[in-house]
């Protein structure tokens, strides 16, 4: 049995567009962590892989286990073996010398195999060895066609950081953000989802005029967005599988800052008044139902769900700045003052286990992603060092944070781990990013 | 049992499978203005917009029925101090030219674009935008401009006039443009 592989088969990619391997983003590791454990992903072999022709030259150039290395790698908990410091390269548990890979410096070992099946069809065998005892962790087949299988890299990555760390992996997840183009007047805007790691972009929505806060649904197959695409702000929301969308809200005045809640029943959204009032409301999406939630001269929005889908986190500058504030969604119920250091903390974003709230705070002139424990202290800890970092998003295990900075007068996107121990420039090849919102599992 | 530990793993692979990310495979991206109806009641901006040029209205252009606005030495544009929305005391004539050519042109349809510079959160500026417009919007009804003559929009930092990540920049980007239209 412990040599038994269990088959996963994974039906992905239908009618998947094919994208070039030419990457949209460069991973530049800004800040590491001392105590990353050392893992080598030995690069997995394509036998007759020169003989099956076609099929294997598509495995050929993508490289999985690079894929895997890289994900690890990115999490800031794993320190990948460079390749090019490796003896040799197995392809089974058996073939592994583990006192060797251990003199390397590894406490961990992949390695796979890949062969085609048919002609658009691969088979990717991986296993896990914990190079100390040689205790085997993991064993798994993977069957994905070509399109499936950068997907199935991701979840293979999955897999081996829920297995050594005990967190839920979140590499096959997606980002999406907005993406600016061109030189003022003439500027586009391209709303676009990508894998996790800036890989496989794919435009979801293009215009003229700006494109802003895009928010995922909680199932992950809808996006609600603001376009100004008539020169007034409105809420789309659109399904991602069809491209097709449809107009939430298109009031007079402000229609902003869309927010699901975690049933996906609801949008929390900003609405003005005729004068200019800016409150938040609830939208129950089936029945077009609108609720007042905040009723204050100042400026309210940006609001949040609590993980009940009970109260909104939200911004106001009712007290002179802007400061974040939570509200019970019953009858009466009085907004509560969450932040006080400092006089600008906006944009409130809460933790997958709502044990933390993420948002913007000014700093020395400067804006900065922060963090603040919701649950006993309200410690404030200041993550990041930028001058322009904005729009924290977490990701769905709450091991990551991503964020708009800028980079020499340029929108990109960075990751920040919640201690701040590991910080990232996802460094776009082209235009200007901003407003990356993470999506859940 | 080893059968049963198969069966088992191919649970918890089809449970795996449950929770893959469903893959955007966008058809076709809508295009601006292609397929969706008029929001918030406008016609004829057909999405696919240019800048914000205001419409220079001619010298001799006068009469039209929509009206292009005041003579072009009236200022269509408002700059604004960081964090502020009130209006400096050196915009009065352009407020008073707007306020008596919109007096005298009942007829005449003006949109207040509220912006702000690059700095604070997105969302939170578009309520500073609205904020300024507002601004622009009383101050114009104060001098005799009809309310049903005035919309406000607030782009908050998402339409910048001029790049760039210092004060010369953000002072021309905290700003409402006055536009007249239909």
């Amino acid at each position: 049995m412990n040599k038994a592989f269990f088959v996963l088969v994974l039906m992905v990619g239908l009618g998947l567009a094919e994208r070039g391997s030419a990457g949209e983003f460069v991973v530049e590791v800004t800040r590491g962590q001392d105590n990353a454990v050392p893992i080598a992903i030995v690069p997995f072999a394509a036998p007759g892989a020169a003989a099956a022709g076609a099929a294997a030259a598509g495995a050929a150039d993508l490289d999985v286990a690079q894929i895997v290395s890289n994900d690890l790698a990115r999490s800031g908990r794993f320190k990948a073996m460079d390749r090019k410091d490796m003896v040799e390269e197995p392809h089974a548990g058996a073939n592994i010398s583990f006192d060797d890979w251990r003199r390397l410096g590894n406490d961990y070992i992949v390695v796979g195999l890949m062969s085609p099946q048919g002609a658009d069809r691969y088979n990717i065998a991986f296993e896990l060895f914990n190079v100390l005892n040689h205790q085997r962790l993991l064993g798994f087949q993977i069957s994905a066609n070509r399109p499936g299988l950068r997907l199935a890299s991701h979840q293979i990555a999955d897999m081996i950081f829920d297995k050594i760390t005990g967190i839920r992996g979140a590499f096959a997840t997606r980002i999406a953000y907005v993406s600016v183009a061109g030189s003022l007047p003439n500027r586009s805007y391209r709303l676009i989802v990508a894998d996790a790691d800036g890989e496989n972009p794919h435009v979801v929505m293009q215009s003229n005029e700006p494109l802003m806060s895009p928010a995922w649904s909680p199932d992950g197959q809808s996006l609600a967005y603001v376009s100004f695409e008539h020169r007034l702000p409105t809420v789309y929301v659109q399904y991602l599988k069809t491209g097709e969308r449809h107009v939430v809200s298109a009031k007079a005045g402000v229609n902003q800052a869309p927010a699901w809640s975690p049933d996906g029943k609801k949008l929390a959204l900003t609405l003005s008044t005729r004068d200019g009032n800016l409150d938040v409301y609830v939208l129950d999406l089936s029945t077009d139902a609108l609720t007042r939630v905040t009723d204050d001269p100042a400026i309210d929005t940006e609001p949040q769900w609590s993980r009940d889908g009970q109260s909104l986190y939200f911004t106001s500058d009712r007290a002179g700045g802007p400061q974040i504030y939570k509200v019970g969604l019953q009858p009466g119920d009085r907004p509560r003052r969450l932040t006080f250091q400092g006089n600008y903390n906006a944009r409130p974003r809460v933790s997958p286990d709502e044990s933390q709230l993420a948002f913007v705070t000014q700093e020395e002139g400067a804006y900065r992603i922060a963090v603040m424990d919701l649950k006993g202290r309200s410690d404030v800890q200041v993550l990041t060092k930028g001058q322009f970092d904005v729009s924290p998003s977490y990701a769905p295990n709450g091991a990551m944070i991503i964020y708009a900075s800028r980079d020499r007068g340029r929108g990109v996107l960075a990751l920040v781990t919640p201690d701040s121990r590991v910080q990232e420039r996802l460094v776009s090849s082209e235009g200007e990013v901003q407003e990356p919102a993470w999506s859940p599992f | 049992m080893k059968k049963i530990v198969s069966i088992a793993c191919l649970f918890a692979a089809a449970a795996l499978l449950a929770g893959c990310p469903k893959k955007a495979t966008t058809v076709e991206p809508p295009v601006a203005g292609s397929q969706v109806p008029g929001a918030g009641g406008t016609s004829g901006t057909g999405g696919e917009s240019t800048s914000t040029s205001p419409l220079g209205g001619d010298a001799g252009n006068v009469g039209g029925a929509q009206g292009a606005g005041p003579n072009q030495s009236v200022g269509r544009i408002i700059y604004f101090d960081f964090d502020k929305s009130d209006i400096r005391p050196e915009f009065a004539a352009v407020i008073s030219g707007n306020a008596q050519y919109l007096t005298a042109h009942p007829n005449a349809r003006l949109k207040l674009e509220g912006n702000t510079d690059e700095r604070g959160t997105r969302e939170y500026n578009i309520g500073l935008g609205e904020r300024r417009a507002q601004a622009v919007r009383r101050a114009l009804m104060l001098q005799g401009a009809s309310e049903s003559q005035l919309t406000t929009v607030s782009f908050g930092a998402e339409r910048p006039a001029v790049e760039g990540d210092d004060e010369a920049a953000w002072a021309k980007n905290r700003r409402v443009e006055l536009v007249y239209g239909p």
